[in-house]
């Protein structure tokens, strides 16, 4: 495990931002910054301002207030501009169904304008994910973990600095999570910023750093166990996790 | 706006709408089965209409007069009855759509050269169809006055033809056969119906399935990823309009009089107006289900009020506005002055004009519309 970055430029700045849903605010005042090559967790229950985060941060959503930079670009200001330097893999499976492995690795290759280089890059996408299988067979009838690798490939292909990753575990069988992984971490020691959200705790220890979301306020950020000892010696980060929920449910 | 990303766009649609077999078959077999359906079940100048005959003249001339009317082929003679007010029942009653009413002394008058007539009762409640039928029986009576008149004349310089002929002539569609009149029609209808259905499901199928989300995080553009999504339709409409002018002609001998560049050049701008419309409904569209409905709120004025059934002149006037939002109001004008009658570039330019304003407006309301981001 990676200490924190201290001295480093941060790739990722974010700084009070605030969105509001009608009378909801779903993410409230949250600052924290990320480091290049580091795993960033963002983890919280359901509900408690992830998802909305990261979209923030991809440009997918203005914040009501606040700002917030991505490799040197400020997201709130230009969102567009942002795009072709962050790889993003929404919570649900966001590739086409009905076009195969390859076709979708070509539609994404030539969406980020890959040019020339397209069929390297393809190449190199299919043998870091594991996915060389069939790369005829459609997206569709892939299983979840081949799924989840072939859009995290799909989000690499253009060599983004910054890759947002939104519960990339979710539904994924044990092995398929772990191979996951290896290859999160292989991505980030080559320098690749990973930023992931999970509500999974078991996957906790895996980050480099965490921030702790909840009700849309950021209630920790640092190392795990920077994050574990302020809430208390001896508690585990399910724990915490828990007590978070129950505290929240009542 | 680069062409490579624009190019993958296209591509992946291409995959996309080759993969969906069901979908496919039904852009390329909806056209083929509307234009025989429409062309040959849906007569509008429904012929051998069922006539009574109440002939109180019971003589050679009267007798010749009815079987004149049959052979218009527009009347079959089914009754014979023997009162007036029974003929007005037979009609009233739906037995007969005609009538025909001789008087006693029709014989006598016609032999002496005095004017006398006989009548015709039709059922008019179906103006469409009653209308050939007077016409019919108009030029019936039109040719036995020029007769009687050539008979009565004691001229020296007589000849045998009639002095004076009088004929109407119907234009453009001699035979008066509407399946002639439909084919352009149906060719507008087609089109956009397709364009609209298909082009609003395409964007919101994409939002519903969640690839929409993993989309907008690349640098695609809005006017790439729109204008991706409609140009492997922009073919399919071609091969719709190629399809049904080809069996329009082959089937229905309908005449293609004007130039095929001008209709398949002005059909560019048609396709593009209603995927416009198509992809405007997309974007106000939540789900699949939601865009149907828009396309159904489309297409019911789009079929009544752009003259595809009824005539525009005889609409109301605020029907009549409304018709010209449609961009198949002017597209049939274009077609049938162009095929049906020859006309050329220049005739139909207004409406072209207005084409190309819907389209742009249109297609740029719905780029405006579609936001690169969610919520």
């Amino acid at each position: 495990m990676r200490e924190s970055f201290p001295g480093a430029e941060a790739v990722v700045e974010v700084r009070s931002i605030v969105r509001r849903f009608g009378k909801i605010v779903a993410v409230d005042d949250v600052s924290f910054e990320i480091f290049p090559g580091e795993i960033f967790g963002i983890l919280g229950p359901n509900g408690s301002g992830k998802t909305t985060t990261i979209r923030i941060l991809c440009g997918l959503l203005q914040p009501t207030s606040g700002t917030a930079s991505v490799a040197g670009i400020d997201v709130v200001k230009d969102p567009d501009a942002v795009k072709s330097r962050i790889g993003y893999m929404s919570q649900a499976f966001g590739l086409y169904r009905d076009l195969s492995i390859e076709e979708n690795l070509r539609f994404y290759a030539g969406v980020y304008g890959l040019e020339r280089s397209w069929r390297e890059r393809v190449a190199w996408a299919i043998r870091t994910m594991h996915i060389g299988g069939q790369p005829n067979q459609l997206a569709g009838t892939l299983s979840g973990g081949t799924k989840q690798r072939l859009a995290l490939a799909c989000a690499l292909l253009h060599s983004p600095p910054v890759v947002f990753l939104d519960e990339p575990t979710a539904g994924v069988d044990p092995a398929a999570r772990r191979l996951f992984w290896t290859i999160i971490r292989g991505l980030a020691d080559q320098g690749t910023t990973m930023i992931v959200t999970t509500h999974y705790m078991d996957e906790a220890e895996k980050f480099d750093r965490l921030a702790f979301l909840s009700q849309g306020k950021l209630k920790a950020v640092g190392t795990p166990a920077e994050v574990k000892s302020g809430f208390g010696a001896g508690k585990s980060l399910e724990d915490i996790f828990i007590a978070m929920q129950e505290r929240e449910g009542a | 706006m680069t062409a490579h990303r624009l190019r993958s766009m296209i591509w992946k649609e291409f995959i996309q709408m080759r993969r969906d077999r069901a979908t496919l078959a039904m852009m390329l077999g909806i056209p083929i089965i509307q234009l025989l359906a429409f062309g040959f079940a849906i007569r509008m100048d429904v012929r051998h209409l069922p006539m009574a005959v109440y002939d109180e003249s019971r003589t050679q001339e009267s007798r010749e007069l009815v079987q004149k009317l049959q052979a218009t082929d527009n009347f079959d003679v089914t009754r014979h009855v023997n009162s007036y007010a029974e003929a007005t029942r037979l009609i009233d009653r739906g037995s007969v759509r005609a009538a025909i009413v001789i008087p006693a002394d029709y014989a006598r008058h016609l032999k002496r050269g005095r004017p006398t007539s006989a009548q015709l009762l039709v059922d008019a409640s179906d103006p469409n169809t009653s209308q050939n039928a007077i016409a019919a029986a108009q030029l019936v009576g039109q040719r036995k006055n020029i007769e009687v008149l050539t008979a009565l004349s004691r001229s020296p310089l007589r000849t045998e033809t009639p002095p004076v002929e009088i004929r109407v002539r119907p234009l453009y569609n001699p035979a008066l056969k509407s399946s002639i009149f439909i084919v352009p029609g149906i060719i507008g209808l087609i089109l956009s119906v397709t364009m609209v259905i298909i082009t609003s499901m395409s964007v919101v199928r994409e939002r519903e399935q969640g690839t929409l989300e993993q989309l907008i995080v690349t640098p695609i553009t809005r006017g790439e990823i729109m204008i991706g999504k409609i140009a492997p339709y922009v073919l399919v409409g071609y091969v719709q309009l190629t399809a049904v002018l080809t069996l329009g002609h082959l089937i229905f001998h309908m005449p293609i009089r004007g130039s095929l560049l001008v209709v398949y050049a002005v059909t560019f701008l048609f396709i593009t107006a209603n995927l416009g419309l198509g992809l405007f409904i997309s974007t106000l569209a939540r789900t699949q289900a939601q865009s149907m409905q828009g396309s159904y709120f489309f297409f019911l004025p789009n079929v009544l009020l752009s003259g595809f059934m009824f005539p525009r002149e005889g609409m109301p006037h605020i029907a009549r506005e409304i018709g010209l939002l449609f961009p198949l109001t002017y597209y049939l004008q274009i077609l049938r002055g162009v095929v049906l009658k020859g006309a050329n570039f220049l005739d139909v330019l207004p409406q072209t004009g207005m084409l190309l304003l819907l389209a742009l407006l249109f297609f740029g309301f719905s780029v405006k519309r579609f936001q690169k981001r969610l919520g």
